[in-house]
């Protein structure tokens, strides 16, 4: 698989193209700037939904088998699920029981990771996604390149050309108002003819059975109310403790995503319709694992809102597809070696370390400190590339010794004015290849200080 | 089954994880802090606009029926349902439906909200499960009609309102269902509303 | 007596930006500071901490403490390196009995003027529009200005700093506080990505008529000064130490 660098740089070679997707993004992040600054208490909301959910991770045992207890007793069916393959089997299963040939489904970055689609289509199960913009990556047999904007990297002409081909809508065009109305009444038929409704889950809440599904076109509540059968897939950090804590995670997840004060639709789900039937999957997949490291326990706090990638300007220039995981962005960094650290060993480089992810993060996940960790960790498990390595072997040799430092710094100075240009810039020069290398000067301030600065 | 919750209660249950506690949401340091408006309907009015969404103020349901029939998707609307008593000139017989299916062309449905929030613009409304639910999210064109009384300030306030003891649906409405999928141009009317009227109500109805 | 302070010069501002300390030195002695520059002082050990080689930054750090220990306080023209310092050395220091002070007394150059040593203006003149670049590890780890990702009241002392400045026009950004994509190896291993970022950071200053382009961090402004000359655009690049000492 190409590493984060190799296809960033393939996006970042068209120009004009990597410049837009960075304005469509900061755009959002500026809608995010705007809403966040309206609410005083902002940094005090944030404050309270860490600890709630340093609570949960610390607690989760106890709290999930009492969400179980609760709602079942509200007459929900929770089954578990250890990974991707028991998630996708539980749900299969519950389809054929009630011999379900259509599904729509909405948002869920879950199903995304298990690859549920493939999984049910290849059961001969049609499964449509009703997300605007994950129906349009779905249309392209793509996964979303954002987890809240599905579609972000795709241009308008292309969407038009592709509902132009699927939908049969008019050729050329491509204004989004007319794009989202043929959608609409394309996806009004699939919801009216889909026999159950999968949903993601966005809060689980232990203290009352219950959860949460927050949209803003209403597909999550079309898909539920209009069939007998829901399915809501989560995993297992998405608990919170009690029902007055969504006071808190309401008020900051919608803030931070879009810059909207609430989605439009925030929908609480406590038990089964009297004529339906209602089920939770709860899924592990290695999320267990992840809550008894002290140094990544705080990635579970993540409630999606995708601000760490609005703000990354590197996720910004580079799409969400150049990290080559589920999850993208920061805190797809964390999650991807987290899961697997080989494939995923280039992301947590993928960083300048500017932090503006850890300052949006609404949970306060400390994720630029848990990037410079995982380098740690990805050289301890000898996944570094030998050019780094030997780099800093080197480079840490010399620092420990000043008389070789100063040496070197000499040599350079004595050297490099002299050397002709191609010698600096070539192929082997990454610094040089679109930046001038600094001037050498005369004298290093070390020289500077011993012949002009007289101690008093 | 049973052998995978064992298992990752037991996985979890195998970390040490250091303990920590939970925030009391009602400690007055906290909740003195949560943000206060001079008047509750001015800043919902005001946000629910922001969110394309109309707030109308009205002293009566007689005057609901009035200013109904002032709104240009009313007027074109063909089929109308109405779950409040004598609001509106419903032609679709709520009680005769039983499959939520069957509601599919209905234009304008005008339903009960239990309260707005002035923060965020939302408006909760709660649904015994029946047919009805599908109303909210399957009509063109939605007006909800709210005690002019029930307007809380913020989602604090609104949880405290809120309790789950038994099966139940309910959901915060905020505006007409919109997308910005597309290059982040924000469309109205992505699968549900296309337009959301919220009538506060002052006298009882 | 005054306070003795240990000059901590970061490597490439000894090797490759000695004009950078020279001034930060007149800076601190001007204001009155009892300045010594110890000479075993190699580096921090950034590079190699933010690259994961951690085994190689334990004896940098332990090098830095005993040859920096003993001053009443460590300054230092590079907020990147201070956060080093101050925030990353817990791991290879955190049970020395020294460490706790280390971190307490190291300062960041401009921190350490409008702090310790109380100067709230700056004589002299610097008629130029400038444009002030805020550094990541400045403005995230350090908290040295306000950030505009976070709720409450703006601050930033070295910016107050240049503002009292006779002539100074601190320019005004689409993105005030953006990364320039420096980050250390990051701008070697991520070139097409680090190249971008700084592009755009300087095309900003550009619009907004930046004339010199200031930061606290010299390797932010080693970065965007490679691609200024690359690109000749009018846009002269000094640290803010260099600018102060313009001053005097």
């Amino acid at each position: 698989m190409p590493s984060h660098p190799k296809l960033a740089e393939a996006f970042v070679k068209d120009k004009e193209r990597a410049k837009w997707h960075d304005q469509s993004l900061w755009f959002v992040r500026s809608k995010r700037d705007k809403a966040v600054h309206q609410l005083p208490e902002w940094e005090l909301l944030r404050e309270q939904a860490s600890k709630i959910k340093s609570y949960v991770i610390s607690h989760l045992p106890d709290l999930l088998e009492q969400f179980e207890k609760n709602a079942t007793a509200k007459g929900v069916h929770v089954h578990w699920a250890r990974d991707a393959k028991e998630h996708n089997e539980i749900v299969h299963s519950i389809l054929e029981k009630h011999q379900v040939k259509r599904v729509v489904k909405s948002k869920s970055m879950l199903t995304e990771e298990c690859h549920l689609n493939p999984y049910l289509e290849r059961h001969g199960i049609e499964i449509v996604d009703t997300d605007l913009g994950e129906w349009i990556v779905q249309l392209q047999d793509k996964p979303p390149s954002h987890i809240v904007m599905p579609a972000i990297h795709i241009k308008k002409e292309e969407i038009g050309e592709l509902f132009h081909e699927k939908l049969g809508t008019e050729k050329g065009a491509s204004d989004p108002q007319y794009l989202t109305e043929s959608a609409r009444q394309h996806l009004r038929r699939k919801f009216i003819e889909a026999d159950a409704g999968i949903t993601g889950v966005n809060f689980a809440i232990a203290d009352t059975g219950g959860f949460v599904v927050c949209t803003n076109e209403g597909n999550a509540d079309l898909g539920t109310s209009l069939n007998k059968l829901h399915i809501a897939c989560m995993g297992i950090e998405k608990l919170i403790p009690r029902a007055d804590d969504l006071g808190v995670f309401l008020r900051l997840l919608a803030r931070s995503a879009t810059g909207q004060p609430i989605t439009t639709y925030s929908s609480h789900f406590h038990g089964p319709k009297p004529d339906g039937e209602m089920h939770i999957v709860l899924l592990d997949n290695g999320r267990s694992e992840i809550s008894g490291s002290d140094e990544f326990r705080r990635s579970l706090n993540c409630i999606r809102c995708g601000a760490c990638m609005n703000t990354c300007p590197v996720y910004r220039r580079s799409g969400g597809y150049s990290y080559s995981n589920t999850i993208p962005g920061p805190i797809g960094s964390i999650l991807g070696p987290a899961h697997d650290t080989k494939k995923h060993s280039s992301l947590p480089f993928a960083c300048s370390l500017c932090a503006s992810c850890t300052d949006v993060c609404p949970v306060k996940i400390d994720l630029h400190h848990q990037l410079l960790t995982w380098r740690k960790e990805i050289r301890l498990k000898g996944l570094l590339p030998f050019s780094k390595r030997l780099s800093m072997k080197m480079m840490g040799w010399m620092m420990q010794a000043p008389r070789l430092y100063q040496f070197a710094g000499t040599c350079a100075r004595w050297v490099v004015p002299y050397l002709p240009r191609f010698l600096l810039y070539n192929r082997f020069n990454a610094w040089g290849k679109q930046r001038e290398l600094p001037d050498i000067p005369k004298q290093s301030f070390r020289e500077w200080m011993k012949k002009n600065h007289d101690r008093k | 089954m049973t052998a995978s919750k064992d298992h990752i209660l037991s996985q979890l249950r195998k970390q040490s994880v250091p303990a920590s506690e939970l925030p009391d949401l009602q400690q007055a340091e906290l909740t003195q802090q949560w943000i206060t408006y001079p008047d509750l309907s001015e800043q919902f009015t005001e946000l629910l606009a922001s969110i394309k969404g109309l707030c109308l103020r009205v002293k009566n349901v007689e005057e609901v029926n009035q200013r109904l029939a002032e709104l240009p998707v009313y007027q074109e609307s063909k089929q109308i349902c109405s779950l409040i008593p004598n609001c509106g000139q419903p032609n679709v017989n709520v009680n005769e439906i039983t499959d939520p299916h069957d509601f599919n062309d209905v234009d304008f449905a005008i339903l009960p909200g239990e309260f707005c929030v002035a923060e965020n613009g939302a408006t909760w409304i709660s649904n015994d499960g029946g047919p009805t639910r599908t109303l909210y999210f399957l009509a063109q064109h939605i007006a909800l009609i709210v005690p002019a009384s029930e307007v809380v300030p913020h989602m604090h306030a609104a949880y405290e309102r809120l309790t789950f003891e038994n099966p139940s649906f309910g959901t915060f409405m905020a505006g007409p269902s919109k997308t910005a999928d597309i290059e982040q141009s924000l469309v109205i009317g992505a699968h549900g509303a296309r337009s959301l009227t919220v009538f506060l109500v002052d006298d009882a109805f | 007596m005054a306070p003795q302070v240990g000059l901590f010069i970061p490597c490439y501002i000894d090797q490759l930006y000695p004009q950078v300390g020279i001034a930060s030195l007149k800076i601190l002695e001007h204001f009155g500071a009892d300045v010594e520059y110890p000479e075993s002082q190699t580096c921090c050990g950034q590079p190699m901490a933010n690259t994961g080689c951690t085994n190689e930054v334990g004896p940098l750090a332990l090098r830095f403490l005993e040859i920096f220990k003993s001053y009443d306080a460590v300054v230092c023209p590079s907020g990147s390196c201070v956060s080093m310092v101050k925030h990353h050395y817990d791991e290879y220091l955190g049970d020395h009995p020294d460490y706790k002070r280390l971190k307490e007394k190291t300062f960041e150059f401009c921190e350490y003027l409008t702090g310790p040593m109380g100067i709230k203006k700056l004589d002299g003149q610097f008629p130029h529009k400038v444009g002030l670049h805020q550094s990541c590890h400045g403005l995230r780890e350090l908290r040295l200005a306000s950030s505009s990702e976070v709720v409450g009241e703006p601050f930033g002392n070295a910016r107050e700093l240049l503002e009292s400045i006779e002539g100074v026009e601190i320019t005004t950004l689409q993105r005030p506080d953006e990364c320039c994509g420096f980050g250390g190896t990051f701008a070697v291993a991520e070139e097409a990505v680090s190249c971008m970022m700084g592009e755009d950071r300087v095309y900003d200053h550009e619009q907004a008529g930046t004339e010199v382009l200031t930061a606290l961090d010299m390797s932010c402004l080693m970065h965007m000064d490679g691609i200024i000359r690359r690109q000749k655009k009018p846009i002269r690049v000094m640290h803010i130490a260099e600018i102060f000492a313009e001053c005097l």
